[in-house]
């Protein structure tokens, strides 16, 4: 379906990325979020506080962030399009409910965006180390899907593109920004309303008689029913079957586990998106993602310039990690590269998928500013020589 | 529509899931009495079943929101009443109650217990306080009364514990009340009329643990707690609520203790945009932007 028009800003802006994910969610339908504030994400809070009352939605501003990251799934079972936003120590606190999201098929939007840690850490500077909590951060075996913007524009367009995986799996959405992306300003283009894509809930049409709550017809996702729409359906984070009652059983256990992990994995060449250049003589692959990529951008130049055969490969979904795409190159190149703001995270990943066929560099940097261009080049050259 | 000259179905059927009975409650547990005073009280307050959306969070009372036949969420350990905070704000229209145990309210869910009173969001709260831990097997928890003997203070409590209806009417409930579960009839009124207040209300219902609380404190079974509730407890409507606190042998005050009127959050919320923005606010999306 067409985006609401009553959400969409139309034109041509100067926003910074935190400003550009809150239009984003507006334009994706979102009328419901529950925050709590925290540096450097508020402001995308703030801008839909001021903004939600003039389309028509809600903003609360919880107690805790333990508060938020369910309230915000109240809101999806109440009927709307819902998400919070927080940054490491707030993402620590949502872990509960990440899990509750997965395990009740509540489709939602988390966005965290990234500053160092651990613990309180720097809360004003950037890091990527949330990237393996965003993916295994609460108990037990379950899949997401997360992305990780590199400009304002992508903060509009991705937030867009969370919502809408969302809702077509039933599924919590990270979108991983950092503390740069978040807060550098340029130009952000928001296109009219009938030219944005948006992904409807995947709302029953059965009748009270037929409906079951977790019943997949096939195609791994369940339908929804809203409270108030007479369906009197329950829901549980508790083991369930079809009914949505509780059953404790390894069989019940085995089947729900296994079709929340495969409704992800079975559709990952679809989700998985990623931007390449320069691959096709590449000895190396640069492989990066948010803020990162753009400074890697400039390595990559660099090198080229000097004659080495680099190219890139930046990951714009981070789960499920494309690993088929890792492994394809992996059979013709010598060397990836992997330079994040953290001390190695999505390297072990890159590392995994290429099965020891390629090499992995690791450019760590542990947060607080981003990498010197130069580090970045240092190991490309490093790379093409082993 | 049920037929109340029909004695063969018990009116309260219409309100369970009957296809997942047998309950998982013990044999003297009061829980399930609980329900049946919910469940008059729905006959009684003739409300819309199909507006009407319960919230449970973990624990043998959290157990609730499995065992009705209405919308019912099952949520995490504390975390109902923002759970229904939220399903309130996304659709006004709903009736939303949270139905859970003192455990879950007022330990691990204590910070938003005294929030949601605070904002006067618009939740029944029914809060079955067995003064324990009992899905865990019996640990302390704030509501149990000094010197009761627990699984984790084996030689007696000695924290003093919450006296909920003070805590919720400090932070700002509009009707509070406290029953037992041998006040059936008394309880099912206090639900009806709380169905008829906006904003946050709060029933307490002192409810035994014969497995765990009433065995280890040598105070009999279900039937001998019943007896202890018919005899030490004291109806005093409009009792101070400071003076209302619970002991381990003690009298209990039941009643109702607060009936007061203050604007609700979403009342507030609509006026204060109403004000600031005029024309401006939209109270709900004017085109459909969730399900096409």
């Amino acid at each position: 379906m067409k985006a609401d028009p009553h959400g969409v800003l139309t034109g041509t802006h100067f926003l910074d990325g935190d400003h550009a994910c809150c239009e984003g969610a507006l334009a994706a339908g979102a009328r419901f979020a529950a925050g709590y504030p925290i540096t450097p994400s508020t402001e995308i809070v703030e801008r839909f506080a001021a903004r939600v009352p003039t389309v028509g939605g809600t903003f609360i501003q919880m107690e805790d962030e333990l508060a938020a990251s369910i309230a915000l799934q109240g809101g999806v079972w109440g009927g709307a399009k819902a998400f919070t936003v927080t940054s490491g120590p707030g993402f620590s606190l949502m872990m509960e409910h990440i899990g509750y999201a997965a395990m009740t098929e509540t489709p939602c939007v988390f966005v965290d965006v990234q500053r160092g840690g651990p613990s309180t850490g720097l809360p004003t500077l950037p890091a990527q180390a949330d990237m393996m909590q965003a993916r295994w951060g609460s108990h037990g075996d379950y899949e997401i899907i997360a992305l990780c913007p590199n400009s304002p524009q992508e903060c509009f367009d991705l937030t867009i593109k969370a919502f809408n995986f969302a809702e077509e799996f039933r599924v919590p959405v990270m979108f991983m920004m950092d503390e740069v992306v978040g807060h550098m300003t340029e130009k952000v283009v928001i296109p009219p309303a009938d030219q944005i894509e948006v992904t409807p809930r995947k709302h029953t049409h059965k009748s009270v008689e037929e409906y079951l709550p977790y019943a997949t017809n096939g195609d791994m996702v369940p339908e929804m029913a809203h409270a108030g729409d007479g369906y009197k359906f329950h829901i549980t984070g508790l083991t369930h079957d079809e009914h949505g009652y509780p059953n404790m059983t390894p069989q019940t256990q085995d089947k729900l586990v296994r079709r929340l992990q495969n409704k992800i994995r079975s559709a990952a060449d679809r989700i998985c998106l990623f931007e390449e250049d320069r691959l096709d003589d590449a000895d190396v692959v640069v492989v990066s993602y948010g803020i990162t990529s753009r400074v890697a951008q400039r390595a990559i130049d660099a090198a080229r310039d000097r004659g080495l055969r680099v190219g890139k490969l930046r990951l714009i979904t981070a789960w499920p990690f494309p690993e088929k795409k890792i492994a394809e190159l992996a059979a013709h190149v010598k060397a990836f590269v992997v330079p994040e703001l953290n001390l190695g995270q999505m390297v072990h990943e890159v590392q995994r998928a290429a099965d020891g066929k390629a090499k992995t560099f690791a450019v760590s940097h542990a947060g607080g500013g981003v990498h010197n261009p130069d580090e970045i080049l240092n190991t490309i050259v490093e790379a093409s020589r082993c | 529509m049920l037929n109340i000259l029909d004695n063969t179905v018990n009116p309260v059927e219409q309100f369970l899931r009957s296809d997942r009975m047998p309950h998982i409650w013990c044999p003297g547990c009061g829980i399930g009495t609980t329900v049946n005073s919910f469940a008059h009280a729905l006959i009684e307050s003739k409300i819309d079943l199909e507006s009407l959306a319960l919230v449970s969070g973990i624990g043998c009372t959290g157990r609730v929101a499995g065992y009705v036949k209405l919308d019912s969420f099952h949520t995490t350990h504390g975390r109902a009443i923002p759970f229904a905070t939220g399903l309130k704000l996304a659709n006004p229209k709903l009736n939303v109650v949270v139905y859970s145990g003192d455990g879950d309210l007022s330990a691990i869910g204590g910070n938003h217990l005294i929030h949601a009173a605070r904002r006067n969001i618009d939740l029944k709260v029914i809060c079955v306080n067995n003064l324990i831990y009992a899905m865990t097997g019996g640990q302390t928890a704030p509501t149990t009364p000094g010197h009761a003997t627990t699984s984790t203070n084996p030689y007696g409590t000695f924290e003093p514990s919450f006296n909920l209806p003070h805590l919720v009417e400090a932070a700002g409930a509009v009707y509070v009340a406290r029953w037992t579960t041998f006040h059936v009839r008394q309880l099912a009124r206090s639900i009806s009329e709380a169905f008829q207040k906006k904003g946050f209300s709060f029933i307490e219902v002192i409810s035994p643990c014969p497995t765990l609380y009433q065995r280890r404190n040598k105070m009999g079974d279900g039937l001998d707690t019943m007896k202890y509730y018919k005899e030490k407890s004291k109806v005093r409507h409009g009792a101070p609520t400071s003076e209302v606190g619970l002991t381990l042998n003690g009298e209990i005050v039941v009643g109702k203790f607060v009936d007061r009127d203050r604007p609700d959050y979403q009342t507030m919320m609509r006026a204060q945009y109403v004000e600031s923005l005029g024309e401006r606010y939209i109270e709900e999306p004017e085109t459909e932007c969730v399900c096409g």
